[in-house]
């Protein structure tokens, strides 16, 4: 852990955004894991993305489990609401949250412990009830908090630190998502924020459930010769052919980014994600060539990254069932809850 | 761009702002830290190596290095350097054993110094390690020039003067008091080695207007000669409505001793508005304190003398334009006065040196002297100080005698002029363990420490009572903690680095970018906080392992806090010592200037 504390400096030339606050109002407490970790790239890629996307810090709720990556929420947006949770059972809490308060922009962060181990069976309902919120698992194919085991994400034949080769099949959270029904699907690498930033926007503006898949390198205990969770391995093995911007709503579109035969998929809140220099015949929008593809690549070694898969016209929770437009905590409490004698009546219905 | 080669002095040298600035290369962050250790002997010491007088300039340096702080780009106030080099002098101890060794057995050269002002100080106090016998030809009678003569003792007690000087003295030095040198040729034929020329620029500019010369009685002053009849207790009073023409340093020298020999209506009379005027901003404001009136967009016009006395002065009422450059008379005025000082400039005056010498004068009158060696154009006569090009101030004098000893050293040892020493540096890590350097990190968000002045109803009692009482055991323990620190610097290792974004993440001040290389124009439009000094440098790595894409660093406002450092998880960054080796020709050893070799090889030697 650093020595001292980021200093605030009056005079730093930092840019504003339109609420006209700087990066520096979206940080959190100073990260207390290892330098070098991938987590502490996303908790910075998060940071960019809230800054830059001018959400009002208390209008963010930051969710969490166990495990590294769940401590990284305390280390961004430090005004917004949080619920640190219990191992794996995030998906659950945000599940509730969301409910109870629609209003509010959901991210939670995981691990791939936290998700595809212990709570997998939650995140995979998550999935199938399309909460509207962004889900990042920050994947390094190890469990660092307890000294480097092999985790449910570690490849066949990726080496541990110490011992033997890992035999058993990785859990891939994108293939995972595509046979539940997942309306939105992204890989990125934690050492590209050029990419990252602009797929969490993108996870932002989704009406449903966005997971994305960073793959971010322990640097403690799966970043060595023979690990395919490396900074080095990433950067050899990684294949970003489906590219994406992320056009806000309030920017002139033709002006900004040229618009080169990409398709363009216009989200919820009006913003458009444009995939640009994707391979011949990728639809972002066909669950069956989607998953042909990642696994097609994924025999040769490669890992695809960018927004794979995204499905705009999926209804998420709310509106499957079919909720009020305002959060239900703004609700006035005697109206939420009218009391026995209208339960009876209701009841009295059903008879 | 091109890699940044840090393993050249002037890189890192400018990464240091007030040591870049300063004429002598002081090491400002270097004594600063040994104040904060309460180690005073060894902060003195370090200032005297390059600035020689670090009382003296401790109360009156014009102070080039605050300026340039990099605090004050920081929180808009420079750290109070000036201040905290007079602490370190106030509160030395006797420090006689660690001044050099002076051989008794000399060296056989000769070296005449014409003047006992700060160059010449300089010269002999670089020289007389080395056996030298300096001669110094002195027109008063007593030493310091122009810090004894044209600063008040209000603002330079005499005592301080005094110690600073003798110090030098007292290692040998022959001086000759009350000996004006009248001519270059007689000082020639005494057969020295060499002669050094630090006589100053001791000529006040005149005012010639309508009535400068009717005057029966002599109320109209030039100031540095009025000044120097003060100090020298010539002149003890004043009339009591003074009238300073100029707005120099000089001029607010001349306001406030007239405020302390009887003047009760003082006024700076100034042509231009107040943005353009030549004095330090805080000599203007000690002045304006003690209840001196500065009138702006006045010309004076013409001395108004009535039966042979001065009764006034009148003056054209101007307004400017935009930069002050033209200016349209709306009125005009007469301010009537007892006294007029004129402090409008000085010049140099060489009637001394025979014009068939072979030594060459050029424009204005000047010697034509070198930049570099301060050789003119008669081998073994040596300018420097304000003899050398035109007024400057005391901390240029003493670069100025620092070049011009190891030019004598090289003209006396029979080494061209040309062939210097070179400038060395060193770059040592500063790491004592995970997260812990040996300097204090922290950024420690302080305000600027004011200066007590001694009260206004007790100041004007004598003229030899210092106005500034100097830091406190407080003001000084927050100051020293203002500096950043700019000399330990951020040493980066390209081959180190796996490109985890670490750094860029933590940077307090967002000044760290890992982009593809570009022209330095392109990289300045693609940094990740907007580029707004382009008189700071970019540093650029060689080719990252893993991306070949390049690490940047926009020096302009990087706050040393060591983050990047800490969080790398490779040391590809470290902070490490940057300590500048200024040759002397009193230096034993001069370190040369290290190769550049493979940035694997230097971390190795890093580490």
């Amino acid at each position: 852990m650093p020595s001292i504390t980021k200093p605030l400096i009056p005079l730093a030339p930092l840019a504003k955004n339109e609420l006209g606050l700087t990066i520096r109002d979206y940080e959190g407490a100073m990260s207390t894991l290892c330098a070098g970790c991938g987590h502490d790239s996303v908790t910075a890629a998060i940071v960019h993305t809230f800054w830059e996307l001018s959400t009002p810090p208390h209008m963010i709720a930051k969710l969490s489990g166990i495990g590294c990556s769940s401590k990284t929420p305390t280390y961004f947006v430090r005004g917004a609401h949080g619920f640190n949770s219990a191992h794996g059972r995030m998906a659950t809490i945000a599940t509730g949250a969301n409910a109870a308060n629609r209003e509010l922009t959901y991210i939670g962060i995981s691990g791939d412990g936290d998700s595809l181990s212990i709570g997998l069976g939650h995140l995979m309902h998550a999935i199938r009830r399309n909460v509207n919120m962004v889900y990042v698992i920050e994947n390094n194919g190890v469990y660092g908090l307890t000294k480097g085991q092999m985790s449910a994400s570690a490849d066949i034949g990726s080496r541990p630190k110490k011992g033997e080769a890992n035999l058993l099949a990785p859990i891939d959270p994108i293939t995972l998502g595509l046979s539940l029904g997942a309306t939105f699907l992204a890989r990125s690498f934690s050492g590209d924020k050029e990419q990252l930033v602009p797929i969490l926007k993108a996870a932002v503006a989704h009406n449903g459930f966005a997971l994305i898949d960073v793959i971010s390198p322990c640097v403690t205990f799966n970043d060595h010769e023979g690990s395919t969770k490396s900074y080095k391995f990433m950067r050899e093995h990684e294949v970003k052919e489906v590219q994406t911007d992320f056009v806000p709503v309030r920017t002139e579109i033709r002006a900004k980014i040229p618009n080169d035969g990409a398709t363009e998929v216009v989200m919820h809140d009006g913003s458009v994600v444009r995939f640009r220099s994707v391979p011949t015949g990728y639809d972002p929008h066909d669950r069956l060539k989607v998953e042909e593809y990642i696994r097609d690549r994924q025999s040769r070694g490669e890992i695809v990254t960018g927004l794979l898969y995204v499905d705009e016209s999926a209804k998420e929770i709310h509106e499957l069932n079919d909720t009020p437009a305002q959060g239900l905590a703004k609700i006035p409490f005697a109206k939420l809850c009218p009391g026995s004698a209208e339960l009876a009546a209701m009841q009295k219905d059903f008879r | 761009m091109e890699p940044t080669n840090d393993q050249d002095p002037s890189y890192y040298h400018q990464v240091v702002d007030c040591q870049w600035a300063c004429p002598a290369h002081t090491n400002v962050p270097g004594y600063i830290r040994l104040i904060a250790q309460g180690q005073f002997d060894d902060a003195y010491m370090l200032n005297r190596e390059s600035n020689v007088f670090p009382g003296i300039l401790g109360r009156t340096c014009d102070r080039p290095c605050e300026p340039a702080c990099r605090r004050d780009r920081v929180d808009g106030n420079p750290v109070a350097i000036c201040r905290l080099k007079r602490v370190a002098a106030d509160l030395k101890g006797d420090i006689t054993d660690r001044l050099p060794a002076i051989p008794a057995e000399k060296n056989g050269k000769r070296v005449a110094c014409v003047g006992a002002g700060p160059s010449s100080l300089t010269v002999a106090n670089d020289l007389m390690p080395h056996g030298y016998n300096v001669v110094m030809f002195e027109q008063f009678d007593r030493p310091g020039g122009l810090m004894r003569t044209n600063i008040p003792e209000f603002r330079l007690p005499d005592k301080v003067l005094d110690s600073e000087t003798q110090v030098i003295l007292d290692m040998g030095v022959e001086v000759r008091y009350n000996s004006p040198v009248t001519s270059l040729r007689a000082l020639l034929d005494e057969g020295f080695d060499a002669v050094f020329v630090g006589v100053g620029a001791p000529r006040g500019k005149e005012l010639d207007l309508p009535g400068r010369r009717d005057e029966v009685e002599s109320h109209i002053h030039i100031g540095i000669d009025w000044l120097e009849s003060v100090a020298f207790g010539h002149v003890t009073e004043i009339g009591k409505r003074v009238l300073i023409i100029g707005v120099g340093n000089t001029a607010m020298d001349c306001c406030r001793s007239s405020r302390r020999l009887g003047g009760t209506d003082i006024k700076v009379m100034a042509r231009r508005p107040r943005e353009f005027f030549k004095a330090s901003a805080w000599e203007l404001d000690d002045a304006e304190e003690e209840g001196v009136e500065i009138v702006v967009n006045h010309a004076p016009k013409r001395f108004v003398i009535e039966d042979g006395k001065l009764v006034g002065m009148e003056f054209d009422v101007l307004e400017w334009d935009e930069g002050a450059k033209r200016s349209t008379t709306l009125s005009t005025v007469t301010v009537p006065c007892d006294d007029v000082i004129l402090a409008i400039g000085q010049e140099n005056a060489f009637p001394w040196i025979e014009r068939d010498l072979g030594l060459e004068f050029g424009e204005w009158d000047m010697p034509v002297v070198d930049q570099l060696t301060h050789q003119s154009s008669l081998p073994g006569v040596f300018f420097g100080g304000d003899a050398a090009w035109g007024p400057k101030n005391i901390i240029w004098a003493v670069a100025h005698g620092h070049a011009a000893a190891i030019s004598i050293h090289n003209h006396c040892t029979g080494v061209a002029l040309e062939d210097r020493p070179p400038v060395g540096m060193t770059l040592v890590s500063q790491k004592m363990g995970m997260s812990e350097w040996s300097y204090h990190n922290d950024y420690n968000p302080s305000p600027r420490q004011k200066m007590t002045h001694i009260e206004l109803t007790k100041r004007f009692e004598s003229l030899d009572l210092e106005v500034e009482l100097g830091f406190s055991a407080e003001q000084t323990a927050r100051e020293v903690q203002r500096c950043l620190n700019c000399d330990v610097q951020t040493a980066f290792e390209a081959p180190l680095c796996i490109e985890c974004d670490a750094c860029i993440d933590i940077c307090p001040v967002q000044c760290l970018t890992i982009t593809s290389n570009g022209s330095e124009a392109d990289l300045r439009g693609r940094l990740s906080a907007p580029s707004v000094n382009l008189h700071q440098a970019l540093f650029v790595s060689d080719a990252l392992p893993q991306t070949g894409r390049v690490m940047v660093k926009d020096e302009n406002v990087c706050v040393h806090c060591g983050l990047c450092a800490e969080r790398c998880p490779t040391s590809a960054w470290d902070m490490a010592l940057f300590d500048l080796q200024i040759p002397y020709a009193a230096s034993a050893n001069f370190i040369p200037v290290p190769q550049r070799v493979a940035s694997g090889a230097t971390a190795q030697a890093r580490r």
